[in-house]
């Protein structure tokens, strides 16, 4: 069982793994209740379901190789969907699993507290990301909700504590 | 070098990812065209990734759609279940009140058609609803929620605007016992509508109707109908009784017919009926006038094929119609204006009358009066001074028979008896009176040649309501008769044999 020194309870901290079918059917499950639920449910669109299931399969796994390209792979994949350019979400999904994995490495991430706040830290950074490619790399002109920003990734935190406590049951202890 | 690499591996595939994302996303940024910013491989990529999620994506809006269908439909079928049921209930309700206005519009119908049978023949009725039934083939007769409370009496006559229905015959003060025509103790006076002939109404055991004291010498027509005359003085005179379905020999060898007799009301299926309880004594013009006049001429004009009968346009100026003055002058016991000589013949032949009481004046009187007598020469009227001379014969072949037959006198004596049918002795009975010029024309009316019956002896009243006292002579052949439209009743009297 590898383990991982939390700097926050400085105890070790297990990390975990995900068999294949979980790891494939959970991002593409993700992404389609995203994608088309959406269509009937409006509300869904506020949530960032990619992101929190990268968010939770970086930090489960504390290993930011895999964490980055499941952030990459599942930000393409979402890009795909969408009207945008392909590779907006990618970097930035690539960035927070990268992020999201190095920081399961420090702090314990099972807690729903440090849950719900790494998910709306996350949800932010990545909404900024966003932003920066969108701008800085496309050359878009988008305008910058920072109230849709903050309200989103407080739905998002509060949903991903939710969503974390029910995908718990895929982990898989090495 | 390799240290490097390996204490950096994480950064550095980091980089290495974002630099190839960097480079797909500045590929499609580079297109500035932006219809071809998603061709090439993005392109292959989004058309690959959506045609693998199409499958998936179908099926399940495909079982979105099933479930929402089956949900819509549920729900649609609830609500059509309920709506149903609520359709259901309302068409019930329809159904009843559909019924229940029928049932009105036909009640009204009846009771318009009583208004107008009532305004027609009578002159006083009580409406009355039929509640009960003998219940038994044996005895015809029902009950009506009509006493005596409502003015109904006994021997009253019940009616329905098709005919005759009975007459009363027990009366309590809230109901009454109707006996129907057709009870085997139940008669009346009819007479055929066409031939004049005279009979006693009688129902027969299963309640059929017959029609008796008819010699059976006399040519009765199947389907002609049957009118009661007025003279049982139970029902008013001309309503319908029914029509005649058969007629065949007396099966007990009587001399008299055995006619069948189809009720014009339908007896069975009685709900609301008429009790006549006063009989108006205008309703006997109102009844002529609505139905074509049968005159004795036109009568004796069918049966007498060699007799023509000619319009009315080339009717000679000779002849004087009977003015009703002149028949209320002879009813008055007066002497009648002298007829012209060598005039046509007159539709007042001279009468002689030896009494004239002054009671049977007011009798005739009132005939004149109520229309039946108009024109009919009074038995109460005096014989005028001058008989006409050179005057056509009458067209009466019964006036001239000397031999009187003893069975057609047994009839006539029968029906005077019964008192059912007019007081007028058949023709057969008539002679040629005696006070009759020579080539004068006889009257028509066997009343006036009534050999022994003796018009002071008559009943007046009877004559009042039978009608049967008028009598029109007929013209000679080859006269044409002057129509009087507003006579009334001048069919009822009996053609000649």
């Amino acid at each position: 069982m590898n383990r991982a020194l939390s700097l926050t309870s400085r105890e070790y901290i297990a990390v975990y793994q995900f068999g294949w079918p979980a790891s494939v059917a959970i991002p593409l499950l993700a992404i389609f209740v995203q994608v088309f639920a959406s269509r009937w449910f409006s509300i869904i669109k506020i949530f960032d379901l990619p992101l929190l299931v990268t968010i939770f399969f970086a930090v489960s796994r504390r290993r930011p190789i895999p964490g980055l390209f499941t952030g990459a792979a599942i930000g393409t994949l979402q890009d795909v969907f969408s009207s945008s350019f392909i590779g907006l979400n990618g970097i930035a999904n690539t960035i927070i699993g990268y992020l999201a994995s190095s920081l399961g490495v420090r702090i314990d991430v099972d807690n729903p507290g440090s849950r719900f706040l790494m998910t709306f830290a996350f949800c932010v950074i990545h909404r900024v990301l966003y932003m920066v490619i969108d701008r800085g790399l496309v050359g878009a002109n988008e305008p910058w909700y920072w109230g849709h920003t903050l309200l989103s990734a407080l739905a998002n935190a509060l949903a991903a504590v939710v969503l974390f406590t029910a995908l718990d049951k895929f982990k898989i202890r090495p | 070098m390799e240290d490097f690499f390996a204490r950096y591996k994480n950064p550095l595939v980091l980089m290495a990812v974002l630099v190839i994302q960097v480079i797909v996303l500045a590929t499609q940024v580079k297109r500035t065209d932006p219809s071809r910013a998603s061709s090439g491989a993005p392109r292959l990529i989004r058309v690959w990734t959506v045609t693998a999620f199409a499958p998936l994506e179908r099926t399940l809006v495909s079982t979105g759609h099933f479930l929402s269908r089956t949900w819509r439909s549920y729900i649609d079928l609830h609500d059509v279940r309920r709506q149903n049921r609520e359709l259901e209930e309302q068409l019930d309700r329809m159904r009843l009140d559909e019924v229940r206005l029928k049932n009105d519009a036909e009640q009204s119908q009846r009771l318009q058609v009583l208004l107008d049978f009532k305004e027609r023949f009578v002159g006083q009725t009580v409406a009355a609803q039929v509640i009960a039934t003998s219940g038994s083939d044996l005895s015809r007769v029902f009950t009506i929620d009509k006493g005596s409370r409502a003015g109904v009496r006994q021997d009253m006559a019940v009616i329905t605007p098709d005919g005759v229905v009975g007459k009363v015959k027990e009366v309590s003060p809230l109901s009454s016992q109707v006996l129907m025509i057709n009870d085997r103790e139940s008669g009346a006076g009819v007479i055929l509508e066409n031939s004049r002939l005279q009979g006693v109404l009688h129902g027969a055991g299963m309640g059929e109707l017959r029609v008796a004291d008819i010699l059976s010498d006399e040519k009765v027509d199947i389907g002609e109908r049957v009118i009661t005359s007025g003279g049982d003085r139970v029902f008013p005179k001309g309503l319908p009784v029914g029509s005649v379905t058969s007629v065949g020999p007396d099966p007990d060898g009587s001399p008299f017919l055995s006619i069948s007799l189809k009720p014009a009301s339908n007896l069975n299926r009685l709900e609301e009926v008429l009790v006549v309880t006063k009989i108006a004594e205008e309703a006997a013009p109102v009844t002529a006038a609505n139905q074509p006049p049968h005159r004795a001429a036109d009568v004796l004009a069918q049966r007498l094929p060699s007799v023509p009968k000619k319009p009315e346009a080339t009717a000679s100026p000779n002849i004087s119609p009977a003015p009703e003055t002149s028949a209320a002058t002879t009813a008055a016991g007066e002497k009648p204006a002298t007829p012209q000589e060598n005039a046509g013949p007159s539709q007042n032949p001279p009468q002689q009358v030896e009494d004239v009481d002054p009671a049977k004046k007011k009798a005739a009187a009132v005939a004149l009066k109520t229309g039946d007598g108009e024109a009919q020469p009074s038995p109460l009227a005096k014989k005028p001074a001058t008989p006409v001379k050179n005057a056509a014969p009458s067209q009466n072949p019964g006036q001239r028979v000397e031999g009187v037959d003893p069975a057609k006198k047994k009839a006539a004596a029968v029906a005077l008896k019964t008192g059912d049918v007019q007081p007028q002795p058949s023709p057969p009975l008539a002679k040629k009176p005696a006070t009759a010029g020579k080539n004068a024309a006889p009257s028509q009316h066997p009343d006036q040649q009534v050999e022994g019956a003796d018009p002071a002896k008559r009943k007046p009243a009877t004559a009042v309501k039978t009608g049967g006292a008028r009598a029109q002579p007929s013209p000679p052949p080859g006269v044409p008769t002057p129509r009087r439209p507003s006579t009334p009743d001048q069919g009822t009297e009996k053609p000649p044999l």
